[in-house]
């Protein structure tokens, strides 16, 4: 009967999906076109030329501003930075935020009060979270004066010297975001179905066991899910290096994303910022369609 | 309806529309910090508002780093573009009157800008047209702690050469004394040093030689020697501990602190040592002196030569007739003595620097006054693409993280990358 009602009327079926396309696909697709494609057609535009910002774009010097960006030394380094971002998050902080979020993740007593505390550095401002973190690390005025005053060592300039720069500022990412994979964990957690547990326990399994046969598997979507926020994010790493380094000491401590706009940006060369830009766009894309078609193919 | 409704109607649609058409809006963007400045430039809005029924002089703060990068966008769009603008000349100037966005006033102020500095004019005229008026100029001295001075037992007077300077160094360090501090983490402080070498190894033709690609552009002995001497200086560690990190307030901060004995700075400095420092006062005027930065041996650059900025408001393309009028206004003498005597800054307008109450903003002044060259600040007079790189590589020189050589080429590289 149902079939029969369906044949009767092919037609209004299929106009009812094209009219739903008619009516609701164009202002979100407008609005694509005009904030995401055309800038980046834009962009990939002005890349070609030097261009200052000012005044009509008439300069071609066809893939030099690629070239220029990529003989940068300070360049290179950024994308060692980023990567190095990457490794750390990878390494450091979801492993940190998984094992927190197995701590807190039951109904222990106070494990509320310490979600929340681990959550609240994801809640404040990238800035104004770099600027309390510059403070701290102040050799003369901060946090860290105090304590090798206290120490009686000569005062220590994190900021000022090469690798420790960098590794600061490592260590504030892992510190403002660790609470957000773990919420996202604690969330899943929460999904894993007790009676698995129960059955795996029966079993004879032991604690290690559990987790990595029974737990880890059921929250694994979540893993994947929190690792792609992860490289996206590192990839797109700026306010950090803005607040604490600008970048310094000698051009140690930049990513893409702060190279485009100290190099780009400020130095109104907005043909060789586009052309950064771009690069960060395609390494955005390519992982994110990569990582999807491979590793979330089933989430 | 009736004739009187009517009448009564129009009436009340004139008495509504007429204010609006004749309301002119004048948006004067600024960076200035310095609150004293700010209130007499607000005050300056005020009488003229009140003056000019219909106009309505605003000035709008954009943090310095923030109207660098809005600029270019805000003067190609018709709605945001503002009157007037903050402007340190320069290369910056140089890429907004080639692209049009700016109006030659000098027809609409008359003899307004004879009444001022001819050199501050001339940072804003380009091929004959004056784009603004300048309303105050800067020098960069040396400002030294006395007590430090006093402590270590080197005298002023014999650090007018770079032998005697380097010499008094030395002892400042043998005194436990830190010597300089820079605020190296924002660079450009840094380039004041490097600039000024090259000022006085090559003296008032070597930045326009080396602009106009002459004796190898910026790859000529003078930059190089330029970077040597820094490095010469450097190799004594001058500087604060972490100076590759330290930002321009924290510089002020140390030098009001008294933990280090020379900065070579703006006259802003004397406004902002004070503020931050850790007691909130600083060092007490009577204990800072000035200096002029040393001569070089052989160099052709004289001591009484000077590195320093001059600011004016640029008038856009599309800014009404008012915009010069209140610029004009602006630029009395009344504003230019309140600025001088308030200490807020030293005025371009002739004769008004005399007003300077404040002893180290007099003597800044009268270099000012004395000098045969006075440099735009080096940053400000290429634009912000080689600018930039000239502080990027004057942190770098001092550092020893390139050579001179290297430095001078990259300056070269993003001249001709420009």
């Amino acid at each position: 009967m149902s079939t029969a009602r369906y044949d009767e009327n092919p037609a209004r079926a299929g106009m009812g999906a094209v009219g739903a396309l008619v009516i609701l696909l164009p202002p979100a697709l407008l609005l694509f076109t005009l904030f995401v494609i055309w800038p980046i057609g834009e962009a990939s535009w002005y890349s070609l030329f030097n261009w200052n910002g000012l005044g009509p774009v008439d300069r071609f010097i066809g893939l030099k501003n690629y070239k220029w960006a990529f003989e940068s030394a300070v360049f290179q380094r950024a994308i060692f930075n980023n990567l190095l971002v990457i490794v750390v998050s990878l390494v450091i902080q979801l492993p940190l935020a998984l094992g927190v979020a197995l701590l807190v993740a039951g109904r222990a007593w106070g494990s509320v009060a310490f979600r929340m505390i681990f959550f609240l550095p994801y809640v404040l401002a990238d800035i104004a979270a770099g600027l309390i973190w510059r403070f701290m690390f102040d050799g003369d005025y901060g946090l860290v004066a105090a304590i090798t005053h206290a120490l009686e060592m000569k005062p220590v300039y994190l900021l000022a010297s090469d690798p420790w720069a960098f590794s600061a500022i490592l260590a504030v990412v892992v510190w403002k975001y660790f609470g957000f994979h773990m919420m996202l964990y604690v969330a899943g957690l929460q999904g894993v179905d007790k009676s698995l547990l129960e059955a795996a326990e029966i079993d004879g399994a032991n604690a290690w066991q559990k987790f990595r046969h029974v737990t880890l598997p059921m929250l694994a979507p979540m893993i994947r899910l929190s690792i792609f926020f992860a490289v996206v994010g590192s990839l797109q790493l700026f306010d950090f290096v803005a607040a604490l380094t600008r970048g310094g000491p000698f051009d140690t401590t930049h990513t893409m994303v702060s190279f485009l706009y100290y190099f780009g940006v400020t130095r109104m060369r907005v043909g060789f910022g586009s052309a950064v830009g771009d690069v960060l766009f395609v390494v955005c894309v390519a992982f994110a369609w990569g990582y999807r078609r491979w590793v979330m193919r089933d989430d | 309806m009736s004739i009187r409704t009517l009448a009564l109607a129009s009436c009340c649609i004139l008495a509504l529309a007429a204010p609006a058409l004749a309301d002119t809006t004048i948006t004067i963007l600024h960076v200035n910090d310095n609150k004293t400045a700010v209130k007499i430039w607000d005050q300056s809005a005020a009488d003229y508002n009140a003056s000019h029924k219909g106009v309505k002089v605003q000035f709008k703060y954009l943090e310095n780093e923030a109207i660098k990068a809005k600029l270019p966008t805000m003067l190609q769009s018709q709605d945001s573009r503002p009157d007037a603008f903050y402007s340190w000349g320069g290369g910056v100037l140089d890429a907004q009157t080639k692209a049009g966005f700016l109006k030659d006033i000098k027809g609409e102020v008359g003899d307004v800008a004879n009444k001022l500095s001819p050199t501050a004019v001339a940072a804003f005229t380009v091929d004959g047209k004056l784009y603004g008026l300048p309303f105050d100029t800067d020098a960069v001295p040396i400002f030294y702690n006395k007590a430090l001075f006093a402590k270590a037992g080197v005298k002023p007077e014999d650090m007018q050469s770079w032998d005697g300077f380097l010499a008094a160094v030395k002892k400042l360090k043998a005194a436990g004394v830190t010597p300089i501090v820079v605020g190296a983490g924002e660079k450009w402080p840094m380039h004041f040093w490097y600039s000024y070498l090259v000022m006085r190894i090559g003296g008032s033709q070597a930045l326009a030689d080396a602009k106009a690609g002459k004796d190898g552009g910026f790859n000529n002995p003078t930059f190089v020697e330029a970077g040597q001497r820094l490095q010469e200086l450097a190799a004594l560690q001058p500087f604060q501990p972490g100076y590759a990190s330290t930002s321009h307030a924290q510089s002020a901060a140390i030098f009001g602190d008294g933990k280090a004995a020379m900065d070579l700075m703006g006259s802003w400095l004397l406004g902002m040592q004070g503020p931050n420092a850790s007691n909130g006062k600083g060092q007490p005027e009577s204990n800072i002196g000035v200096m002029p930065f040393p001569t070089l041996p052989g160099g052709k650059g004289e001591i009484g030569d000077t590195l320093g900025g001059v600011h004016a408001f640029l008038v856009t393309k599309t800014a009404p007739a008012e915009t010069a009028d209140f610029l004009k206004f602006f630029s009395s003498e009344k504003y230019a003595k309140e600025a001088a005597e308030a200490g807020a800054y030293i005025p371009v307008v002739n004769g008004t620097a005399a007003y300077i109450k404040d002893p180290l903003v007099k003597q800044i002044a009268e270099m000012l006054a004395k000098t045969k060259y006075h440099q735009n600040f080096f940053d400000q007079d290429l634009g912000p693409s080689v600018g930039r790189v000239i502080n990027d590589v004057s942190v770098d020189v001092a550092a020893s993280k390139t050579t001179p050589k290297a430095a001078a080429a990259a300056i070269q590289e993003a001249e001709e990358q420009q």
